[in-house]
């Protein structure tokens, strides 16, 4: 990257970050082998570099605080920015493939940090692939939601087991979920839209949320308005799919 | 450098070899070895080499190198399965086979529910899929369990009430998924994973429940290390450095990484014994697993004296007290011996007594048992040298991540579109 001196890839107004500098691919192979750091387990997790308001020293015994949102593939971060004002105290992470994008993601919160004392103490991002290394983050029940929003379509039957969402991968992320948690996908692509919602469906380990509980729930607001990608969409006056589902108890009959 | 690249990627086609297999029947009458695609049967009743008997195919009855047999279900079947995507189930009473099973993919890894209604097996890919014995046809369809997203899983194994099927893969992780009742819906009920090793997984073994309800489990690892876990919470109860403990490294010094990897792991005496073999001794190193305190220890090092050996599967024969041990590969580059193979026999595998090393007059079976099993009673003790080097060469690919030094990573992205627009 050319650096010209000083803070130039950040904005002079505003002091964030600017998106130009952190140019990246578009897509990242999940399926390639990764030489990014991986916690070893969930307790291997440093807090205090995540959050260092919440977790001053590196010594963790002191608070029992976990992580309970993940926003999975969280691109530039729109999503997690808009759920740290509106959960304050809850501790939330942002998981991306892409280096340049994660760097990004972080600059961007360390700045609004600076711009704006007290606040996005609870937002963080780890650059990590999450089709792979969820159980090494999170341990049994620790989230209780889990954002999922426009990833890639991967349109060729052969490229299918690279999506995000598949009848498998739920099995994890049905274990990281609290019962009672909740996943939110959302997509452009109706294509995908239809493969998420059957995916969710014909899993014994969800169940949709009614029409009620949707209105209630202030995160779904935010699906289609908050990130990048989402606003993106609204622009062009695209259509949106989106399929929210609940983490449900085992039972005996479906196993 | 780009030779450098090119002799690297060519070295992955000279080493996929395949290490020998045994494993013995729980009643102690059958010894079967599987080497490259040949799969060797020993009967101790009858004293001599079984015939396998297969209507659909003619002999081999695997095409390629074989990389998983077992008994289970209490010895009432007997399966193998490997490189040529074929799953064979047999009747260990006649050895014929019971049923062929066709894999999209390469199996690594098979496992049989101890009800003997279901047989379990891994591909390449990760994906673990299940065969339901029940149904009535010859050619039975595999139906996918549950994944491992894009790993190669190692070891597949049922906990000893069946409550639970267990999976090893090469991203450090065991998956403990609840077995349910009626598994061709697939398991997506995950109980545990067990996170602690710091390399590829290689073998699981459990400890049997004696007095406790819940039977612990053990795993060695490319790291070097065996590990207890409590399966339930995917707890980490004990690590036991075995290859520093057993005196094979220094415990500040890693001479060369990944010499040591334990490559298997074979209870006995319900578990108060656990033989360990490791890439690079010559002999097993003994551990005794203290179940109430939840720890391991070296009770012992076995070595083999006079001879290259260095096994690559253990099994044990609980009723005469006898760790059986092969080593072998599929093939050998430079040299004439496809399929070699060597079986040794420790005996007084106890608490109380020596274990011996059997010479070749002693070994149960005598003669006509080492010929069936390594085709010749005779063998040429320089080529287990190279065996070895083949086995440990052919692991380290298949399992480590390559690491590339950053110019080699530059040097491999110059074909990219995107670098190509720059110039």
């Amino acid at each position: 990257m050319p650096e010209t001196g000083g803070n130039s890839t950040f904005s002079k107004s505003t002091g964030l970050p600017r998106k130009r500098f952190y140019r990246a691919r578009a897509h990242s192979n999940p399926l390639s082998d990764s030489h990014f750091p991986v916690p070893l387990s969930p307790s291997h997790v440093d807090y205090s570099l995540h959050y260092p308001q919440f977790f001053p020293s590196s010594d963790k015994a002191d608070s029992c605080k976990k992580i309970k949102f993940a926003d999975i593939g969280c691109g530039f971060g729109g999503l997690l920015i808009s759920l740290s004002t509106l959960f304050p105290e809850t501790l939330m992470i942002g998981m991306e493939l892409r280096d340049k994008v994660s760097e990004y993601v972080k600059e961007r919160i360390l700045s609004l940090r600076v711009a704006n004392p007290g606040q996005y103490q609870n937002v963080s991002v780890v650059r990590t692939n999450s089709m792979k290394y969820i159980p090494n983050h999170f341990e049994k029940a620790q989230l209780s939601k889990m954002f999922f929003l426009f990833p890639d379509p991967h349109f060729k039957e052969k490229n299918h087991r690279r999506r995000v969402i598949s009848p498998f991968l739920l099995d994890e992320y049905a274990f990281v979920l609290e019962v009672g948690g909740i996943i939110y996908t959302i997509t452009d692509v109706e294509e995908l839209g239809d493969w998420m919602k059957s995916c969710l469906e014909n899993h014994p380990l969800f169940e949709p949320l009614t029409e009620k509980e949707l209105e209630a729930d202030p995160a779904v607001k935010l699906l289609s308005s908050a990130t990048e990608e989402g606003q993106k969409v609204a622009r062009n006056e695209g259509q949106t799919f989106q399929a929210v589902y609940r983490r449900i108890a085992a039972s005996d009959q479906i196993s | 450098m780009d030779e450098e690249v090119a002799a690297s990627e060519s070295r992955k086609e000279t080493t996929e070899v395949a290490p020998a297999l045994i494993a013995v029947h729980p009643d102690g009458h059958h010894v079967a070895v599987a080497v490259g695609p040949d799969l060797r049967v020993f009967n101790f009743l009858s004293n001599s080499a079984v015939s396998l008997l297969d209507e659909s195919v003619n002999q081999p009855f695997h095409k390629d190198n074989i990389r998983a047999i077992r008994f289970g279900a209490k010895g009432k079947l007997f399966v193998s399965a490997g490189d040529d995507k074929t799953l064979k189930i047999w009747s260990p009473e006649n050895w014929k086979c019971i049923s062929t099973v066709l894999s999209e993919k390469r199996v690594t890894a098979v496992a049989i529910s101890n009800d003997g209604l279901y047989v379990c097996f891994a591909d390449k890919f990760g994906l673990v899929w299940i065969v339901d014995l029940n149904k009535n046809s010859h050619d039975k369809k595999p139906i996918p369990l549950l994944s491992h997203y894009c790993s190669i899983i190692t070891s597949l194994e049922f906990s000893p009430d069946n409550r639970y099927i267990l999976s090893a893969d090469r991203d450090f992780k065991i998956r403990v998924t609840n077995f349910p009742k009626n598994p061709l819906n697939g398991a997506h009920e995950i109980q545990s994973f067990c996170l602690g090793h710091t390399e590829f997984v290689s073998c699981l073994a459990f400890v049997p429940a004696q007095e406790n309800p819940h039977s612990l489990l053990l795993s060695g690892s490319g790291d070097s290390t065996v590990r207890l876990w409590d399966i339930t919470s995917g707890a980490l109860l004990y690590t036991c450095e075995v290859a520093i403990k057993a005196g094979l490294l220094e415990s500040n010094g890693n001479a060369e990484e990944h010499d040591h990897a334990v490559t298997d792991l074979c209870t006995t005496l319900d578990g108060l014994l656990v033989a360990v073999a490791i890439q690079s001794l010559q002999g097993i190193v003994l551990l005794s697993c203290n179940v109430s305190a939840q720890t391991l220890s070296v009770a012992k090092v076995v070595s083999i004296a006079g001879e290259n050996f260095v096994p690559t599967c253990l099994a044990n024969n609980p009723s005469t007290r006898e760790l059986w041990m092969v080593t072998g590969v599929s093939s050998l580059p430079g040299y004439d011996y496809p399929s070699l193979s060597r079986v040794l026999v420790i005996s007084g595998v106890d608490v109380e007594q020596e274990p011996v090393v059997l010479g070749d007059d002693k070994i149960p079976g005598g003669i006509k048992l080492l010929e069936t099993l390594q085709g010749t009673a005779s063998f040429d003790d320089n080529a287990f040298l190279v065996a070895a080097e083949a086995v440990k060469a052919a692991m380290c690919n298949l399992l480590i991540k390559k690491q590339y030094p950053f110019e080699n990573r530059e040097y491999r992205k110059k074909t990219r579109n995107d670098r190509k627009l720059k110039e």
